[in-house]
């Protein structure tokens, strides 16, 4: 099957492949961070924005997908999976969803590697940018907050989908044939999200999102990982080239940005109509009333046949429409966005002091971190700003105590009292005085 | 109707290409942006660029006007085709050729109460979703791209107006069906006007 490609096509299709994993674990976690995302279009090429779409890198996110990958490629009967579950404050965890990357024996040999499986592979992250919009799992990562988390774990071998409970569905991202396999990319998620537990929660404040990463076992296992693990540490390593391949260099590498001219044509076709029959119904004269209660009553059950997620916040409820409609984890946790960098524990497991930093939700983290090695990687709303030098969380810790303002304190407020009362005679008969200037420049108001 | 052609125009839309002198070309980046519709419990994802979003949205907002115009119960079928153009000789103009046509078809319902329309938006929320998955499904199929063009060939294939981004030359069409079931043909109109603008 190799024989076939040239060494230059073989290593530019593993290097493909490799950076399509790594970014393919980008879009699915930075989907579930629970903010929306937002990237600049550049006209100008810059050489790393590989299969020329912007997106970030989130330094530990890459440093996880490079170990479970450990120097192997997403190959036939070796997938790599990233799986996102939720946990609430109770300590109940369930398992939303898992995005598998994978391969199969069909062989595409005739394909160019350099031009149509690159272009093809961009097609397929901006089906995945479109598809983790629309599974269950993003508006719940969406609402994610006191009361539960959502987590990932990335691993690679054998694709593990028992714990999605009965009745999952699939949705198949896209397939992009090469020369050696078919790259495949699918998404099982879970359709009966109802819980167990039933408890009621005090909301005392909005709190930002976190997103914790439980990194389950080393990499190249292909057993389904045990809960608990052993954690990572918190800080992730500097980045090293822990996934060179033969002939393949990590970080120095650049993305393909130059094509050629005359790449080999495509066989044409009719024009295709698509038809998608969609039948939307429109009331235009809707208006969109939303309102929130602050107490929470956290219950998930689902609604058959529409399957659809319902939260429920007490007195007013707030429907969360999942889609569905047909068919311990070793914790790692990582941010160098960290806004309390400061606070972050250096080695092995976090202190309960380092979490004082955000009281409000003390309790769920306190839980999770007494069951389960676990890091935390905090995110807070607007925490990183490309704009501003210093994110929410330093200007908040900078700016905690200001000095009092002058004029609000007695001492002085009482003096400027007495001299007023002392000149008062004075300007009274001042005024007395000019009175008709007065007089005539009210006229002139009115 | 904006999350469904921005998902496809995300797609069918490439960064800018910059061509060199020895026959190659270096194409730009596509930025992606996250938006949560109004009155639908849905987000969506597309391209990074204000100009493009513009057009759209100004699109979108005529079919609207003219789907409430047409009365209540009307119905609309709007459409974003790509095309390719063809070089023709004087005195005849450029040849459009559609490679690829999607059409949205729509209704316009009436609901009585509130509750009505959040059913009704809760369940266009997971029709969307549905689409949006349907979409997807064909796209990666691979059929058919136009070829790649060299550099004076370019506009025949991609709209090259827009600073940021590049999508394959596209137009968007609608056709309204009043209560009656009487066609306004608004779709020769757009034709023309379109044809006229090349």
């Amino acid at each position: 099957m190799d024989s076939d490609l040239s060494p230059q096509d073989k290593k530019d299709l593993d290097k493909f492949i490799k950076f399509f994993a790594l970014k393919t674990v980008q879009v699915i976690v930075q989907a579930r961070l629970g903010e929306k995302i937002c990237t600049r279009s550049s006209s100008s090429p810059t050489g790393s924005d590989w299969f020329n779409l912007a997106i970030k890198d989130i330094p530990e996110v890459t440093h996880e997908a490079k170990k479970a990958l450990a120097g192997q490629l997403p190959g036939i009967g070796r997938s790599m999976c990233v799986e996102i579950s939720l946990k609430t404050s109770e300590g109940d965890s369930m398992e939303l969803e898992t995005w598998c990357l994978e391969m199969n024996e069909k062989c595409d040999k005739d394909i160019k590697v350099s031009y149509t499986v690159y272009n093809r592979l961009s097609v397929l992250l901006k089906s995945l940018l479109a598809i983790t919009r629309v599974t269950p799992a993003y508006k719940l990562s969406r609402k994610q907050g006191h009361d539960y988390v959502i987590l990932y774990r990335i691993y690679f071998g054998e694709v593990q989908l028992s714990g999605l409970g009965e009745g999952f569905q699939t949705v198949r991202v896209g397939v992009v044939g090469t020369p050696v396999g078919t790259v495949t990319l699918s998404c099982a998620y879970r359709t009966n999200l109802a819980f167990m537990s039933n408890r009621q929660f005090e909301r005392s404040a909005p709190i930002m999102g976190i997103i914790v990463d439980h990194f389950v076992d080393p990499p190249c296992s292909s057993q389904r990982p045990t809960h608990m693990g052993q954690p990572c540490n918190y800080r992730a390593p500097d980045e090293e080239d822990g996934g060179t391949f033969a002939g393949v260099q990590d970080s120095q590498e650049v993305c393909t940005t130059s094509f050629s001219t005359s790449p080999p044509s495509q066989v044409g076709h009719s024009p295709r109509s698509f038809s998608l029959s969609l039948s939307l119904t429109f009331d235009f004269f809707s208006s969109f009333h939303t309102c929130f209660s602050f107490h929470f009553l956290f219950f998930l059950f689902v609604c058959f046949p529409s399957c659809c997620l319902f939260i429920s916040l007490s007195a007013f409820t707030r429907k969360v429409g999942a889609f569905v409609n047909k068919p311990s984890t070793q914790i790692t946790a990582a941010s160098l966005d960290l806004p309390f960098a400061a606070f972050a524990p250096r080695e092995g497991e976090p202190t309960i002091s380092d979490l004082l930093v955000y009281p409000v939700h003390l309790d769920l983290l306190h839980n999770i971190l007494k069951k389960s090695d676990i890091l935390l990687m905090f995110r807070p709303a607007f925490s990183k700003d490309d704009l501003l030098p210093m994110d929410l969380g330093t200007f908040y810790r900078e700016f905690q105590n200001p000095p009092q303002l002058a004029s609000l304190s007695l001492h002085i407020s009482s003096q400027s009292m007495a001299d007023d009362l002392d000149s008062l005679p004075e300007k009274l008969r001042v005024y007395e005085k000019n009175i008709d200037e007065f007089d005539a420049f009210v006229d002139m108001l009115q | 109707m904006l999350a469904l052609l921005h998902t496809i125009l995300l797609h069918r839309s490439t960064g800018k290409f910059h061509y060199k002198k020895e026959g190659t070309y270096s194409i730009g980046t596509v930025g992606t942006l996250d938006i949560d519709c109004d009155f639908i419990d849905f987000t969506f994802v597309r391209v990074s660029s204000e100009e493009l979003d513009r057009v759209i949205r100004k699109a979108v907002s005529e079919f609207k006007d003219a789907l409430s115009n047409s009365g209540s119960d009307g119905m609309g079928q709007i459409s974003l085709e790509f095309y390719q153009k063809k070089k023709s000789r004087w005195p005849f103009s450029d040849e459009c050729i559609p490679w690829e046509v999607w059409s949205i078809k729509v209704n316009v319902v009436n609901l009585a109460n509130e509750q009505e329309r959040q059913i009704c938006r809760e369940k266009v929320g997971e029709k969307l979703g549905e689409k949006v998955i349907n979409v997807v499904e064909v796209i990666n199929r691979h059929e058919y791209l136009p070829k790649m063009p060299t550099q004076s060939e370019v506009d025949n294939v991609f709209d090259t107006s827009l600073k940021d981004v590049q999508p394959y030359l596209y137009k968007i069409t609608y056709q309204i069906t009043d209560s009656l079931g009487t066609s306004v043909s608004t779709t020769m109109r757009r034709l023309i006007k379109d044809t006229l603008a090349l």
